[in-house]
């Protein structure tokens, strides 16, 4: 991790202010999820909520991002609409995908989010191919994909991976190790000693690996592979370090399971992202508790907002369950 | 006189006029710009439109798949080519979970005009991985249209059609039609994929067919006419969506239904089209409709039993003349096709 690229404190305010913003909405859906109104599977992101503020802090908005099923916080971080996503998680007409498609399909065409989709590395090739139609279309974008550790056991993550190196395309691999597999710990589905930024240099494309909850550490790993990305260099793949502190689909803690210790999840915890941002930028004279509070009231009012949106949004009429099954 | 052209020749002919109209369109697939180029569809073409346009591209039909998908979500128009249709189960998960669903997943915010074309193998011991007819899997799956063309000049025409429609079409062509001659006009015409095409008219008795399986009921309706009796044939060309109307017209007025496919018998294209018309023109039918397709077993590669799984035009014509509950028998075989089955014609000499 060079320390070469060190974001302005306006920027670092922003990246705070997106961590937290997940944060809050992620709290929110998580305090709502039991009305049983959100009726589609949710996958939370709370504690990983730094590597789509430093990631995003370098895009444009006509730069691309393709994910999985643990999307909200690409989708925000990238400038996805917040009511749009919420009422996609209600079911409602206004939803980003009119309700077809839930948490596990947001989309936001106005700010380049442009799909996510929950099998396993699904929307790696389609992220690698919508980085080559720009590259065919002579379009100076860069398109991030996201994918968590399972993602980089299946095939196709390889098979994409030696495409873009072939090719040399404009994509940043960004791979969030939470450690996990839904219930499976790394030791049963991957070599011990061999870490899965590893992988990226056979396929010829750049690996780089940091502290997946360290905004700062994520924005200065990011400036070089986007920067690549943009200027020709090809393809880098960012491993970060991360942990998702709730259970993998819902709202829930979900120590009891046991498949992974009270001590790991104190000690991941301990880690905050946010919180560890805050303090870190209070110390530094970034932060201060009244800006902070102007946050965290603001975030809240566009959340109260977003959910009223949602919730009185009508749902489809029934003349929308066959329509767009083919294009129009 | 119209030209006569090769299915063959017609398939390249198609991608050649796609790629000359519309800079968005590209070639891809395994061999694709290689020295035989598809068993001659893709021929030359890399030297006329370059190696952007028409390309090889890894081993790798899973990504490669998804990788098409992206560039068709960023406005281009691919043409993917599976020199069998058993290599393309690489690919299915792009296909099945992404490239059906996008479109009405998001609401229609987004289109993946993606073409596949997918050869069926068949003869000169092709055996269980390099002959599987599995139009039925992919005409089950929403989002995802099905077409089968069976003549060159179909063949032609629903390929351009196929690239030019904004959902992802699946194109099967059977390896036995490439050699079929047929009129094809030279200019660059569409024929729809949602039409089932009325290929001999008859009054007797419909027999229904996809692929190359309408070549054989067209031999089957010569020996029926050689018994006097009247057979419609009906290829129905395009699976999904199906061209009921076609079909339930030709049932309403033969009043007796034969349907084959190249594909297997169980959950497969026949049943479907016999479900259509018991469901909507029961009272139409004079018989129980009849249906001829693969039996459920993997395709064996020596031709003495190979000749044994793929039915013909006289198991056709003889379920024909049970279904219309015909005393009349069919003359016994000719010595000569009681050689191998194993090719379509004597030109056909493998390895292929």
């Amino acid at each position: 991790m060079g320390g070469s690229s060190v974001a302005q404190p306006d920027v670092r305010l922003r990246m705070y202010r997106q961590m937290l913003r997940i944060r809050l909405v992620e709290e929110a859906i998580a305090r709502r999820y039991p009305e049983q109104e959100m009726r589609c599977p949710t996958h939370l992101c709370i504690g990983q909520e730094a590597p789509p503020a430093g990631v995003s802090a370098h895009l444009e908005a006509d730069d691309l991002v393709f994910t999985g099923h643990r999307s909200h916080g690409h989708y925000l971080a990238k400038g996805g609409d917040l009511a749009a996503m919420l009422a996609e998680l209600y079911g409602r007409e206004t939803g980003c995908a009119h309700g077809k498609g839930g948490s596990q399909h947001l989309i936001d065409l106005d700010c380049g989010f442009m799909g996510s989709a929950p099998i396993l590395a699904s929307t790696i090739s389609v992220g690698v191919g919508a980085a080559w139609g720009a590259q065919m279309n002579g379009e100076n974008r860069v398109v991030v994909i996201y994918f968590g550790d399972g993602a980089t056991e299946q095939g196709v993550f390889h098979e994409a991976m030696n495409f873009a190196g072939t090719r040399r395309l404009p994509v940043v691999f960004v791979c969030e190790n939470n450690l996990y597999s839904v219930h499976s710990a790394m030791d049963v589905r991957q070599p011990a000693g061999r870490a899965i930024h590893e992988l990226a240099p056979p396929h010829r494309v750049a690996g780089l690996s940091g502290d997946g909850n360290d905004a700062d550490v994520v924005y200065d790993l990011a400036a070089g592979a986007v920067a690549g990305a943009r200027g020709g260099e090809g393809p880098s793949l960012i491993e970060l370090a991360t942990y998702r502190w709730l259970e993998h689909c819902g709202p829930n803690d979900d120590t009891a399971l046991n498949y992974r210790s009270a001590e790991e999840i104190a000690v991941w915890k301990a880690r905050d992202p946010v919180a560890r941002y805050r303090e870190r930028l209070a110390e530094e004279g970034v932060l201060t508790d009244a800006l902070d509070s102007r946050y965290a009231a603001e975030i809240a009012d566009e959340i109260e907002g977003a959910f009223g949106f949602a919730r009185q949004s009508p749902f489809p009429t029934p003349d929308a369950l066959a329509r767009h099954v083919f294009p129009g | 006189m119209e030209r006569q052209i090769r299915y063959v020749e017609a398939l390249r002919e198609a991608q050649a006029q796609i790629l000359r109209s519309d800079p968005d369109t590209y070639v891809m697939g395994l061999g694709v710009p290689g020295p035989t180029g598809i068993f001659g569809t893709t021929k030359g073409l890399q030297e006329e439109f370059g190696s952007d346009r028409v390309l090889d591209m890894p081993s790798s039909e899973n990504a490669m798949t998804g990788i098409a998908m992206g560039t068709a979500l960023m406005g281009k128009r691919p043409i993917f080519v599976h020199m069998r249709v058993d290599f393309a189960l690489l690919s299915i998960e792009p296909l099945v979970n992404q490239a059906a669903k996008w479109h009405y997943m998001y609401g229609g915010k987004l289109r993946a005009p993606l073409t596949i074309r997918m050869i069926i193998g068949r003869g000169w011991g092709q055996g269980p991985q390099h002959s599987q007819s599995l139009q039925a899997w992919f005409a089950h799956v929403p989002g995802l249209k099905v077409v089968m063309p069976t003549t060159p000049h179909d063949a032609k025409g629903m390929l351009i059609a196929a690239v030019e429609d904004d959902a992802p079409v699946i194109v099967f062509e059977h390896r036995w039609l490439y050699n079929i001659k047929g009129p094809v006009p030279e200019d660059m015409y569409r024929v729809p994929l949602d039409k089932a095409a009325v290929m001999r008219a008859g009054k007797d008795i419909t027999l229904a067919a996809t692929s190359y399986m309408t070549l054989e009921s067209m031999k089957a309706a010569e020996m029926l006419a050689d018994l006097d009796i009247d057979a419609e044939v009906l290829d129905l060309r395009s699976l999904s969506p199906l061209d009921t109307d076609t079909l339930l017209d030709s049932v309403g007025r033969t009043r007796h239904l034969l349907v084959s496919d190249t594909g297997q018998e169980e959950y497969g294209v026949t049943a479907e089209v016999m479900a259509v018309v018991a469901e909507r023109a029961f009272n139409a039918l004079a018989a129980p409709p009849r249906r001829i397709a693969m039996p459920h077993v993997p395709t064996p590669t020596t031709p003495a039993l190979a000749d044994l799984y793929y039915p013909r035009a006289r198991q056709i014509a003889q379920a024909a003349l049970e279904a219309l509950g015909s005393s009349r028998t069919l003359p016994p075989e000719d010595s000569a096709d009681t050689a191998w089955k194993d090719a379509p014609d004597p030109s056909f000499t493998g390895p292929y």
